[in-house]
C-alpha cells in the first residue's frame, strides 16, 4: 500500500536542510569589473579574469562583502573577524578555472537564525531555522546542449557555453538540519525561503527572482521513524524555481522517500531534479562517491578581516525586519489579517507606505492599491507598481480628500495617468475633470432642470423630497457628472424652498 | 603512510582529469612513492602548535571598487577557441547535469 | 661604440645621447639571434615585426623631444610564460600552442609604457616546473658557456639570451629559483624581487603563493633599472604589495657596504657544495670585508625541510592552476571526433597536452590536497613555511643580508639528471627558503669554478620589501669583483660565432 503525504507524515519524521543561493545584485562581477546585466547577449561580458584565461587574478568586490555582512547581520550572525576565500577544485565546462572561488571552513558569517511563523493545526507557531553558515562565492556560465533528445550522447551532439554568468557574486546561505518541524517540513521551508526573500529584498543586495536564477533553493530532507531518533539519509532536491515548488518539492520528496522506505528500500544520498509539470523529482547526480573537492585556501586572494567599527557602520545601515516591519505597519494602519496578507501577497505593503508617507490618507492609500490600479495591472498583466508612481497616487488622493476630485473623477484620472498622458494635473487638465463646485455654475444647470420638469419642481415644493432624485440626476448628466451630487442636492433643495 | 598504489595513481588521474595508460599508472606510482618518501619529512616538524603560513605578506581587506569596465569582446572572448557556434564556446557534449 | 656587448644602462644613454637609434639596436639584436639562437634556443617567438615598429615608435618619439623613460629603446626578451597580446604565449607547453593572449600581462604594459623593446619570448620549462629547461614541450635550452650543458631554469631561456648577447635584459619568473638558478649558472645577475612587489597579472600561474617576477641583466646596476620598470603596485593583483618601490638604482650605484652585516648561512655552506663553488663565495666574502662589512654565521635549521616543504605547496597549488587547461575555451583539444563527451576530450588533451613533469605535479598535488592527507601533507608544508620565515627573522635580526651559493654545482649535462626528478630538485635546495619566506633575492655572478670553468652565482637575500640592500651589497660586490679581474665576467665566455 502507498502512503500518501499524511500517511508519510503519521510514520516519519522530516529533517529538513536548506542551502540558498543568491545572486547580489552588485554592479560589476565578484572578482573583476565585468557587468552583471540579466539578458545579455552571450559572451559579452566577459573578460581575462572571469573566462579563466591563463594569467588573470581575482581582485574581491568591495561591495559584494558588504552585501554578505549586511545578511549576515540580518540574519543574526556572527561576523567572522577572519576569514579567507578557498578554492573548492572540480572540472566542469561551465566552470572557467575548473576551480569555484568560494570559503569553506572560514566562512565571512557564521551561527545565525531566522523565526519563521507558520499556520499549525493549533494556530500559528514560530520555528526557529538556525543557520550554520552565509558564505561569498561565484556563479558559473551556462551551458546550452543542442542536438539529440536521448541524454546519450551520438554524433550530432555538442553543448554551448556562455560564461557572462561566470562570477556574478553569489552568496550561499546554509541552515543547520532543522529538526521537528512534523508534517509541517514543506510550510517551514516555504516560511523560511519567503521571509529569507523578503529580508534580502529589504536589503536592495539582491534581485531575489526565482524564476530568474538570482534566489536559488536546494532543500535536503531525510527521514526517519517518529521517536527513533534518528537521522536517514538525505536527498538534495535542486531546480526549485518559486516559493510554491519548495512546498511541493518537499512534500513530493517526503512522500517518495516514505514509500521507499516502507517498501524496504534505502534512500540513496544524491541529487535530485524537480520536475515543475508533476511536483516530482527525479534523480540527478548520485553522490554516493563523494566528490573531493580539495579545498584550499585562494592563494591569489588575501583574508578578509571586518573590523568592529565597520560591522557597525553596517549595523546601521540594517533596514527593519520586513516580518517585524508589517506587524507595525498592520497595527498602524489597523487593518484586519485578511486585508493585510492581500497587501503582502500583492507585494504592496511599500508601495502602500510609501503613498501614506506622502501625505495620502491611509485607508484611501489601501484602497487606491488594491483596488483600480490592481485592477488596471490585472488587465495589462503588469505589476501595479510599475503603472503609476507612488507620487502621483498621493497626490491624486489628496485632490480626492480635498474634494477636487469624486472617485468617479480620479478612476478617470489614474487611467489618463497610466495611459501616458502625463501627470494628475496634466490629465485633469486635458480632460477637464475638475469637480465643478461654483454655485452660480451649478445654479444655471439647476434651473434649466427645474424649467425642463416644472411639475417635479412643483411636487418638491410640496413636500415631496424624493422627488428630488429626478432633478439631481438631471443636473448631473448636465454637467457631464463633474459635480458633486451631495452640492447639487443642498442647493437644489434650498432654491425650491425645502432648504 | 602507505605505499602509492597504481589504483590511488588512476584515482588521482581520474580527479586531476588526466587520461593515463596503464603504463604510465604503473611509471607514476614509482615515482610518486619516491617523491613522498622524500617530502614527507616535513611531518617530522610540523607540530600541531606551530600555524600554517599560506601566504608570504599579512595582507587583508584588498577590495576594488564596484565599477563595471569594459568587458571582451565576443570576438576578442572567442579568439582562442578550438570551436564557437551562436557567440559561444563550442564543446563537446556535457554528460550529467549540474 | 655601443653594440650589443654594452650594458643596458651604456646602451640607455647612447640611446638619450642618440648616438645610436632604437631601429639600429634593435636590428643588432634580431641579428645577433638570427646568427647564434640556432645553437642556444632561447627563444620560442622572435617577434621583428613588432619589436622594430617599437623601436621606429620610440625613435619619433624621441625625435620628437619627448621625454621618455629610462630604458626607453632598450630591447629586452620576455619569458613565455607573460601573456602579451596577440603573440603566442605557451608557458613552455604544447596545451597551449597557438594560444595568442587577447590582453597583455601588468609587466609587459609596464616594458611597453616605458618603451622597453619586446623582441620576444623565451624558452622555459613546461609551467615553470623544472630547473633545466629539458622540460620544454619545444625542445632545451643550451647553455652559451657551453652548448652541452643546461642553462639552468626554469626561466633558462631568459638568462641564456642575456648570457649570449641576444638581448641586454630579460624578465623572467622565480617560483623556487627559476631566475636565481639560471643567473648562476650563465654568469648574468638575476633577482627575485620581493612577494608582491611586482604584479603577477597576466603571469600563468605556476604556484602562486611562490610565484613572483623579476629582471635579469649582464650587471647589478642594469637589473636594478629593468626592477624599477616592471616593480610596483597593481590593483589587478591582490597580493601585490601597496607601497613605495624600493630604490634599488640608487642602492645599486651606492657601491658601499660599510658596517654592514652579511649573514653566513651555516646550513648553505659547505658540504654539500661543489669545492669550485664554496671557494668562489668565499673569495666573494674577503672582498666584501675589504669594503667595509661584517661577516657573522647565522642559523637556519629549518632550511632543511624547505625543500621537501615546497615540493608539496608548489604541486598542490599547480594541480589547482592548471586545470583550466582543459581545451574548452582555448588552447589544445584532442580527441574531439565528435563522438566524445567533454570529460573524455578534456582528459584526452590533458594527456596528450601536458608533458610528464607537469603530470606528475599535478598528480602529486592532487594527492596532498585530498581528503585525509591535506593535514599530512599541503597542511604540514605550509607550518614548515612558518618555521623557514623564523629562521629568516631571527637570522635577519644578527645580519642586513643572507649570503649562500645559489647552486650546489655549476651547469649540469644536459640530460645529466633528467630521469631522476629527486636529483633535479635538489639543485633548488639554496634558493627555495627565499620563496617559502617571500623575501627576495639576487643572484651574482662571482667568478669561474675552478674545476670546470663554469660561473657561479652568490645568492644575497634581504628582509621583506627591503631588496634594494641586495642591490647594494651586490654591486658593491661586482665593482670589486671587477676591478679585480679587468674585464666582465662574460668576456669568458666562448664565442659562440665559432663554437660549434
Amino acid at each position: 500500500m502507498t502512503l500518501d503525504y499524511k500517511g508519510a507524515t503519521e510514520k516519519y519524521e522530516p529533517t529538513l536542510g536548506l542551502e540558498v543561493h543568491v545572486e547580489l545584485n552588485t554592479n560589476s562581477k565578484m572578482f573583476c569589473s565585468c557587468a552583471t546585466e540579466f539578458g545579455a547577449e552571450p559572451n559579452t561580458q566577459t573578460c581575462p579574469v572571469c573566462l579563466g584565461l591563463p594569467g588573470a587574478l581575482p581582485v574581491v568586490n568591495g561591495k559584494a562583502i558588504e552585501s554578505t555582512i549586511l545578511i549576515g547581520l540580518a540574519l543574526n550572525c556572527s561576523i567572522a573577524p577572519y576569514s579567507r576565500f578557498a578554492r573548492k577544485n572540480y572540472f566542469y565546462p561551465d566552470m572557467p578555472k575548473n576551480f569555484q572561488t568560494s570559503q569553506y571552513d572560514e566562512p565571512i558569517c557564521v551561527d545565525g537564525y531566522l523565526d519563521v511563523e507558520i499556520e499549525t493545526d493549533e494556530g500559528p507557531k514560530v520555528f526557529r531555522v538556525d543557520i550554520e553558515r552565509v558564505h561569498m562565492e561565484e556563479d558559473t556560465g551556462k551551458s546550452l546542449h543542442v542536438g539529440g533528445s536521448t541524454g546519450r550522447i551520438h554524433g550530432a551532439e555538442y553543448s554551448l557555453l556562455d560564461y557572462n554568468r561566470a562570477g556574478i557574486p553569489l552568496v550561499e546561505i546554509v541552515t543547520r538540519i532543522i529538526p521537528g518541524t512534523g508534517k509541517y517540513a514543506p510550510q517551514v521551508a516555504r516560511a523560511y525561503v519567503t521571509q529569507l526573500r523578503d529580508i534580502l529584498r529589504s536589503l536592495g543586495v539582491s534581485d531575489v527572482k526565482m524564476e530568474q536564477g538570482s534566489l536559488r533553493c536546494d532543500a535536503n530532507v531525510s527521514l526517519a521513524p517518529i521517536g527513533s531518533g534518528l537521522l536517514g539519509t538525505r536527498s538534495e532536491t535542486k531546480n526549485v524555481n518559486s516559493l510554491r515548488s519548495v512546498e511541493r518539492a518537499l512534500t513530493g520528496e517526503i512522500e517518495r522517500q516514505a514509500n521507499r522506505l516502507e517498501a524496504g528500500e534505502r534512500i540513496i544520498q544524491e541529487t535530485r531534479h524537480f520536475l515543475e509539470e508533476s511536483g516530482l523529482t527525479r534523480p540527478g547526480r548520485s553522490k554516493e562517491q563523494a566528490e573531493d573537492y580539495r579545498y584550499f585556501p585562494e592563494p591569489d586572494l588575501v583574508p578578509v578581516t571586518p573590523d568592529a567599527k565597520w560591522i557597525e557602520e553596517l549595523r546601521a545601515k540594517l533596514p527593519e525586519n520586513p516580518a517585524d516591519r508589517r506587524k507595525r505597519l498592520q497595527k498602524e494602519w489597523n487593518v484586519p489579517d485578511s486585508e493585510m496578507n492581500s497587501l503582502i501577497n500583492a507585494e504592496l505593503v511599500d508601495v502602500v507606505e510609501e503613498t501614506i508617507k506622502l501625505g495620502a490618507e491611509p485607508t484611501r492609500a489601501r484602497t487606491w492599491w488594491l483596488g483600480e490600479i490592481s485592477r488596471l495591472a490585472n488587465e495589462k498583466e503588469v505589476a501595479p507598481t510599475s503603472l503609476i508612481t507612488t507620487a502621483f497616487v498621493a497626490e491624486i488622493i489628496a485632490l480626492i480628500t480635498s474634494g477636487d476630485l469624486t472617485d468617479k473623477l480620479a478612476r478617470q484620472v489614474v487611467e489618463g495617468v497610466v495611459n501616458g498622458e502625463g501627470s494628475p494635473k496634466q490629465v485633469i487638465e486635458k480632460r477637464g475633470l475638475k469637480v465643478v463646485s461654483d454655485d452660480s455654475a451649478l445654479m444655471v444647470a439647476i434651473e434649466a432642470a427645474i424649467a425642463a420638469q416644472p411639475d417635479t419642481a412643483e411636487r418638491i415644493r410640496g413636500g415631496n423630497i424624493p422627488a428630488a432624485g429626478a432633478l439631481i440626476g438631471a443636473v448631473m448628466k448636465a454637467t457631464g457628472g463633474q459635480a458633486d451630487a451631495a452640492k447639487v442636492r443642498e442647493l437644489l433643495l434650498k432654491h425650491l424652498g425645502q432648504g | 603512510m602507505a605505499a602509492i598504489s597504481r589504483d590511488d595513481v588512476a584515482h588521482l588521474a581520474k580527479l586531476a582529469r588526466v587520461e593515463m595508460t596503464p603504463d604510465e599508472l604503473d611509471h607514476m606510482a614509482t615515482e610518486l612513492d619516491q617523491i613522498l618518501g622524500a617530502v614527507k619529512r616535513v611531518q617530522e616538524v610540523a607540530t600541531a602548535d606551530i600555524a600554517p603560513t599560506s601566504h608570504p605578506l599579512s595582507m587583508s581587506n584588498v577590495f576594488r571598487d564596484d565599477v563595471v569596465k569594459p568587458s571582451l569582446t565576443n570576438e576578442e572572448a572567442l579568439s582562442g577557441a578550438p570551436a564557437k557556434a551562436e557567440d559561444r564556446f563550442k564543446v563537446p557534449q556535457i554528460l550529467g547535469e549540474e | 661604440m655601443t653594440n650589443i656587448h654594452s650594458t643596458a644602462a651604456e646602451m640607455a644613454s647612447a640611446l638619450a645621447t642618440k648616438e645610436i637609434s632604437s631601429v639600429e639596436l634593435t636590428k643588432q639584436h634580431l641579428d645577433r639571434i638570427s646568427a647564434v639562437d640556432g645553437k642556444i634556443h632561447a627563444f620560442l617567438h622572435v617577434d621583428s615585426e613588432g619589436a622594430i615598429a617599437q623601436a621606429e615608435a620610440i625613435d619619433a618619439k624621441r625625435a620628437a623631444g619627448e621625454k621618455l623613460a629610462p630604458l626607453a629603446g632598450v630591447p629586452i626578451a620576455v619569458k613565455d610564460i607573460l601573456a602579451q597580446k596577440g603573440i603566442p604565449t605557451t608557458a613552455g607547453s604544447k596545451i597551449l600552442e597557438g594560444w595568442r593572449p587577447p590582453y597583455d600581462s601588468t609587466v609587459v604594459a609596464k616594458l611597453k609604457a616605458a618603451g622597453v623593446v619586446i623582441l620576444g619570448k623565451t624558452n622555459m620549462d613546461e609551467f615553470a616546473m623544472g630547473s633545466s629547461t629539458e622540460n620544454s614541450a619545444y625542445g632545451t635550452t643550451q647553455n652559451p658557456w657551453d652548448l652541452t650543458r643546461t642553462p639552468g631554469g626554469s626561466s633558462g631561456g631568459s638568462a641564456a639570451a642575456v648570457s649570449a648577447f641576444e638581448a641586454p635584459l630579460a624578465i623572467g619568473t622565480d617560483t623556487g629559483g627559476s631566475i636565481r638558478q639560471p643567473a648562476a649558472l650563465t654568469g648574468i645577475v638575476g633577482v627575485k624581487p620581493t612577494y608582491g612587489g611586482v604584479s603577477r597579472y597576466g603571469v600563468i600561474a605556476y604556484s602562486s603563493s611562490l610565484d613572483q617576477v623579476g629582471p635579469f641583466g649582464r650587471t647589478v646596476l642594469d637589473t636594478a633599472l629593468l626592477h624599477e620598470v616592471i616593480a610596483g603596485h597593481d590593483e589587478r593583483d591582490s597580493t601585490s604589495i601597496n607601497a613605495p618601490v624600493p630604490q634599488v638604482v640608487a642602492a645599486a650605484k651606492k657601491l658601499d657596504v660599510k658596517g654592514m652585516k652579511i649573514g653566513v648561512i651555516k646550513e648553505l655552506s659547505g658540504s654539500g657544495f661543489q669545492a669550485g663553488v664554496s671557494a668562489r663565495i668565499n673569495e666573494s666574502l674577503e672582498l666584501l670585508v675589504a669594503a667595509g662589512a661584517e661577516i657573522v654565521e647565522v642559523s637556519c635549521p629549518n632550511f632543511e625541510y624547505a625543500l621537501a616543504a615546497y615540493y608539496l605547496i608548489a604541486p598542490s597549488e599547480a594541480s589547482s592552476n592548471l586545470a583550466r587547461f582543459d581545451s574548452m575555451r582555448y588552447g589544445l583539444r584532442v580527441g574531439d571526433d565528435g563522438s566524445k563527451g567533454a570529460e573524455e576530450v578534456m582528459s584526452a588533451t590533458r594527456e596528450a597536452g601536458f608533458g610528464s613533469e607537469v603530470k606528475r605535479r599535478i598528480i602529486l598535488g592532487t594527492y596532498a590536497l585530498s581528503s585525509g592527507y591535506y593535514d599530512a601533507y599541503y597542511g604540514s608544508a605550509q607550518k614548515v613555511r612558518t618555521l623557514v620565515k623564523q629562521d629568516f627573522e631571527k637570522a635577519f635580526a644578527k645580519a642586513d643580508v643572507l649570503v649562500s651559493p645559489v647552486t650546489p654545482t655549476t651547469a649540469f649535462k644536459i640530460g645529466e639528471k633528467s630521469n631522476d626528478p629527486v636529483a633535479m630538485y635538489l639543485s633548488d635546495i639554496a634558493t627555495i627558503p627565499v620563496n617559502m619566506a617571500g623575501i627576495g633575492g639576487m643572484s651574482l655572478p662571482v667568478g669561474l669554478a675552478e674545476e670546470d670553468g663554469l660561473p657561479v652565482g652568490l645568492q644575497i637575500m634581504a628582509p621583506l620589501m627591503q631588496d634594494d640592500r641586495f642591490y647594494r651589497v651586490g654591486g658593491t660586490l661586482e665593482a670589486a669583483l671587477l676591478s679585480k679581474w679587468g674585464k666582465p665576467i662574460l668576456s669568458n665566455a666562448p664565442d659562440l660565432m665559432v663554437q660549434k
